[in-house]
């Protein structure tokens, strides 16, 4: 199968590899995927509680290069969006930025569930920390 | 050293220069047809088919009319089992194989299911081979054939051949067997091992692609066929459509170096592929052999890189043809199922790489193919989240996945 040279790029120079803390409470962690279907995204974000933007994103694949390519993009996009933005990356948009062939659809799927699982995670403790603020105060 | 490296000599082999001058006059002066009778045309391509199937004889240890002349070794496979099936069909019905044989041996089997034949596939150990028992309790008054691989095609390991062809003897059981990884490459014996009918393949062994060859036995027990295509009546009526002489002369005159050469060669192989094999482990920790050390072919090695998937590790070898377990380079999207039947997970499956080492590699190849493989591997395995949980202790088996 040939690679687009956009997928080539993002597997040669990976953007945002790496991970955060997980604990941080301004730290969402999605976690995507099984070993035995051959893929797993982990996507991180770091939100500035006061603006809801994104300042950090972070991502681990296992996977082919253009499930690689898809979180390394993810990344990318994911960086200096608020979070309600974030979730309006769908991810046609990934398989047209990286002509994906219909073969590798389920990457950029992967890519937006992470996405949504890294976002979804940060919601729910920024929403338990208010909760535990409003019941100490 | 020239770029790219071709490690992948389980799917196809180069053509050795010597093959490719035997076959040249053939694509010549002496085009003739093998089944023209009454001229010299006719005569020198008669004589150039009988001197290969003398050399393809020898190397099995079979006598010249005991080959019959195929496309390949999908043909010849679906020749021995459909036309046993067929022809012993009021003897009984029931056919015994492998989870890990090829495509061209399971899918012929299915293919017969549909038709009433009733087929066993039985499994495999970890280590690849078969469990002599189960074969044996598998074996009914029904069994008309058995029909297991030589050597595997994916992991390379080579089956129990010689006390499979016993115990199909003392049982009555024809005895088929797909040799095409094996033959050249490992002594194959029809009469020691009791084979009654073999698969052939030229391009496996340095021969051209689009010819392959049947041994079917002739003395004790004679084995008979139903022919699966009709027509002029080659090949003793067991395969019609006129020879393809200067094939024919390639598969002859591969066979011919092959066993020339194998100890020779074999040693050699098993020399690269060891230090390929040693080079790899020493610098990379968690991998995973597939398939037992101890039976298996020179030039085969399968390995698990665990927590780097296939595919991606293929795109950063890119200059190395190797193959990948990986569903993400199979056509059905499906992780390999050789794999999968000695139970390693479908994790492990994915992270395979098959390099099959051959006649025109070189030493500076491997050191090459060594240094580049375990670079990349450490690059992916950065980029691995499960490498990562599995470096925090993790137990990866152990996590709720979300499988989609």
């Amino acid at each position: 199968m040939a690679y687009s040279n956009k997928v080539l790029d993002h597997y040669n120079n990976p953007r945002n590899v790496g991970s955060l803390d997980k604990s941080d409470p301004n730290v969402g962690t999605g976690m995507v995927g099984a070993p035995e279907c051959g893929d797993v995204m982990k996507l991180q974000v770091k939100v500035n509680p006061e603006t809801g933007v994104i300042e950090d994103a972070k991502f681990k694949t296992f996977g082919c290069g253009s499930a690689i390519a898809s979180s390394s993009l993810a990344t990318e996009w994911l960086r200096g969006k608020t979070v309600d933005e974030a979730l309006e990356i769908k991810n046609t948009d990934i398989v047209n930025e990286l002509s994906l062939p219909p073969v590798k659809i389920h990457c950029s799927v992967l890519a937006e569930d992470a996405i949504k699982a890294a976002i979804g995670d940060y919601k729910k403790k920024a929403a338990s920390k208010n909760q535990s603020v409003g019941v100490n105060a | 050293m020239k770029l790219p490296i071709y490690m992948d000599n389980h799917a196809t082999t180069r053509v050795d220069p010597r093959v490719f001058e035997a076959m040249r006059p053939y694509f010549g002066d002496t085009f003739g047809n093998a089944a023209s009778r009454n001229h010299s045309f006719g005569w020198e391509a008669e004589e150039a088919v009988e001197k290969a199937r003398k050399q393809i004889a020898s190397i099995i240890g079979a006598t010249n009319k005991e080959i019959v002349f195929t496309s390949g070794a999908t043909e010849s496979n679906n020749l021995a089992i459909k036309g046993v099936a067929e022809m012993y069909a009021e003897k009984g019905n029931h056919i015994i194989t492998a989870a890990t044989e090829h495509k061209a041996v399971l899918d012929t089997c299915k293919r017969l299911e549909k038709d009433g034949v009733r087929v066993t596939y039985l499994p495999v150990q970890q280590n690849g081979l078969i469990d002599m028992d189960q074969l044996r309790e598998a074996i009914t008054d029904k069994t008309i054939l058995i029909t297991i691989m030589y050597a595997n095609n994916e992991i390379g390991v080579l089956q129990p051949i010689a006390e499979i062809g016993k115990l199909a003897k003392q049982r009555g059981v024809l005895f088929h067997t797909d040799a095409t990884q094996a033959v050249g490459k490992v002594p194959v014996n029809v009469i020691a091992d009791n084979v009654d009918l073999m698969s052939i393949s030229a391009h496996k062994m340095y021969g051209p692609k689009g010819v392959g060859a049947l041994y079917v036995r002739r003395r004790s027990p004679r084995v008979q066929l139903t022919a699966q295509i009709d027509g002029g009546g080659h090949e003793r009526g067991m395969r019609s459509g006129t020879l393809n002489v200067p094939g024919i002369v390639g598969l002859g005159e591969a066979c011919a170096l092959s066993q020339a050469g194998l100890a020779e060669e074999s040693k050699r192989m098993e020399y690269l592929r060891d230090k390929l094999k040693d080079r790899l482990l020493a610098s990379l920790d968690e991998c995973y052999i597939n398939g037992t050390m101890e039976h298996r072919l020179p030039n085969n090695l399968n390995i698990s890189f665990a927590y780097v998937e296939g595919e991606s590790l293929l795109m950063g070898i890119n200059d190395i043809a190797v193959s990948s377990g990986s569903a993400c380079t199979s056509a059905t999207l499906e992780p390999s199922y050789v794999l999968k039947a000695l139970g390693a997970g479908d994790d492990l499956a994915h992270s395979s790489i098959r390099f099959g080492l051959g006649r025109f590699n070189t030493e500076e190849e491997v050191d090459y193919v060594a240094e580049k493989v375990i670079d990349v591997v450490k690059k992916l395995r950065e980029l691995s989240p499960l490498y990562e949980m599995h470096k925090e202790g993790i137990d990866l088996t152990k996590v709720q996945w979300t499988a989609h």
